[in-house]
């Protein structure tokens, strides 16, 4: 600690610089633009009301009622399945040794470089009742995937699949097995390990993880696009429910449900930035 | 074999405990392994199976019959030359913001920490939406991107903001100042520490973090909806083109541009992974 303030007082002029054009930089390139959806959100342009009451007003309008709800019943959905699966393959991956497991850690965070409307396209390759691989096996026992809510909770489920392993897995490395061994030399067993000791250990990864998954559920936008029929309270999430009212030139509904959608990434944001120092401190 | 070869051999073994029975997959842990990865392939093995199979069946024919459409190469080109520039400039505006953030100490840094964040955090289309607002038809500063490359450069350099920063400035923090000490006490200049010691030890996470960037930015489709025009052929990325064929059921062009991207990303992923071995190895 010591070592850098003394390199810190030594800067001169050149820090000034260089902090002045970062901050213009992200000024220009973020916060400017975020903020002016607050204006937007709340300001009267043209013939439309301005203030918090046409804002609520706007968003109480059934169709972004039914875009709401559908995104969050997605977004559980997706949160639970990929809570479940990032716990249970982070544990895997870093606690026992098996043949293909090096491949499967580079294969499980490959959808986070794969484009949206490529996990969009897959989907529909897969599983759409026409043309999908699988499609018309489901439809004939009566489910239908794509255009429908389960295609929305895949897409949404693939894209953010990696968040909670990329979390946990440094913790459960760095935390090493000397308490898990103890707790079974004295008689625990394997269920009983997993909820004294190794839960509590990776809680703070798990609930980074956890937020960070509802965030980009929350927001899911391209592959959304495809699996869904996207028109009003058929399928329109609120990400798409934004695109099309902003296209319809229905300005404020648009800005007011991406208004919304700003608070959630902001708030979601601010947890993971707190949360993240005590865990480090503790 | 140089002489080199055989000095670095023997390091201790990374994982120089030995297995034990836990490490092997008992009947439970086997059980658990196959039912997550039963759930993995149903998501994403087999869905990406799909596109990599239907772009392939056609045979090398289709596949240059797509590529030669003249607006699907004029989409993959535009959208390989905006992402190799967008990652250049986050390389180097990406390196300054970590160097700011960690070297530096003023109020309100812990504001720019979270500002940082935001582009990841927001949803793609709002992201959009929001770059729209300052830069768009109604810009109160008079200036007008939508339908332009430069919209498409500013809409990726906002998604692909952190990136760099978050890439480098770990390696930053964990930087040992001692050694820049010892090096200013026997005569180097700023420029030379910076030169010789900092950006040396920086080189790895600076490449890292540009790659991720470059590999989001050929995939990025929310953020530029509305704000790239997609006129085909002019402003027009891949995935507005595989949006477009999927639109009119043209499935296999579709999985052919999809294709191509799928490999440049896996090629990214490779790189990077071999890259940080690399690094941990030497480290």
């Amino acid at each position: 600690m010591a070592d850098t303030r003394l390199i810190r007082r030594r800067r001169g002029p050149v820090t000034l610089v260089l902090r002045v054009a970062v901050v213009v930089y992200l000024f220009l390139l973020v916060a400017w633009p975020v903020s002016l959806v607050f204006d937007r959100a709340f300001r009267a342009s043209g013939p439309h009301e301005g203030g918090v009451g046409a804002f609520l007003e706007r968003l109480g309008d059934p169709a972004a009622v039914y875009a709401f709800n559908l995104t969050l019943t997605v977004a559980l959905y997706a949160v639970i399945a990929n809570t479940v699966f990032g716990v249970g393959i982070s544990l895997l991956l870093v606690r026992y040794r098996f043949v293909g497991r090096r491949v499967l850690s580079v294969l499980v965070d490959l959808p986070l470089s794969v484009s949206p409307v490529v996990v969009g396209l897959a989907l529909v390759l897969a599983y759409s009742s026409t043309t999908g691989w699988l499609g018309g096996t489901l439809q004939s026992v009566g489910f239908q995937v794509i255009f429908s809510t389960p295609g929305l909770v895949l897409a949404t489920a693939f894209v953010s699949l990696p968040l909670v392993v990329r979390e946990v897995v440094p913790v459960l490395e760095e935390i090493g097995t000397e308490a898990e061994q103890a707790a079974r030399s004295l008689g625990a067993n394997g269920r009983q390990v997993f909820w004294r000791i190794t839960l509590p250990s990776i809680k703070w990864a798990l609930v980074y993880g956890v937020v960070l998954t509802t965030a980009r559920s929350l927001g899911e936008f391209g592959a959304v696009k495809i699996v869904s029929s996207g028109a009003e309270f058929r399928g329109e999430t609120a990400t798409l429910f934004v695109h099309n009212h902003y296209q319809n030139f229905d300005e404020p509904a648009a800005y007011a449900v991406a208004m919304v959608l700003v608070l959630v990434s902001v708030v979601a944001l601010a947890v993971v930035t707190y949360v993240r120092p005590r865990e480090e401190r503790a | 074999m140089s002489a080199t070869d055989t000095v670095a051999r023997p390091k201790p073994p990374r994982q120089p405990r030995q297995l034990r029975a836990a490490d092997r997959l008992g009947p439970a842990s086997g059980l658990g392994l196959g039912v997550l990865l039963l759930w993995f392939s149903v998501l994403v093995l087999l869905p990406l199976s799909a596109v990599v199979v239907t772009a392939t069946e056609g045979g090398w024919s289709t596949f240059v019959d797509v590529v030669s459409q003249r607006d699907t190469r004029a989409a993959l080109l535009l959208t390989v030359g905006e992402a190799l520039l967008v990652a250049l400039v986050n390389a180097v505006v990406g390196t300054v913001i970590a160097w700011v953030l960690v070297r530096d100490d003023f109020r309100g840094k812990r504001l720019l920490e979270i500002v940082i964040d935001i582009p990841f955090a927001l949803p793609t289309i709002v992201a959009g939406l929001v770059l729209v607002s300052l830069y768009g038809p109604r810009s109160p500063i008079g200036v007008d991107v939508v339908g332009t490359r430069t919209g498409i450069f500013l809409a990726l350099l906002f998604v692909t903001l952190p990136f760099v920063v978050r890439t480098v400035q770990p390696v930053l923090e964990e930087l040992d100042g001692e050694v820049e000490e010892a090096a200013a006490s026997l005569g180097a200049s700023q420029a030379t520490i910076l030169r010789r010691i900092i950006l040396p030890s920086l080189v790895p996470a600076i490449t890292a973090g540009t790659s991720l960037a470059f590999a989001r930015a050929i995939s990025e489709f929310g953020s530029l909806v509305l704000i790239a025009g997609n006129r085909a052929g002019e402003t027009e990325v891949a995935s507005v083109r595989i949006l477009k064929f999927i639109e009119r059921d043209q499935f296999e062009s579709a999985a052919v541009v999809a294709f191509i991207l799928l490999l440049v990303s896996a090629l990214v992923i490779v790189a990077l992974d071999l890259l940080s071995r690399k690094v941990a190895v030497r480290g």
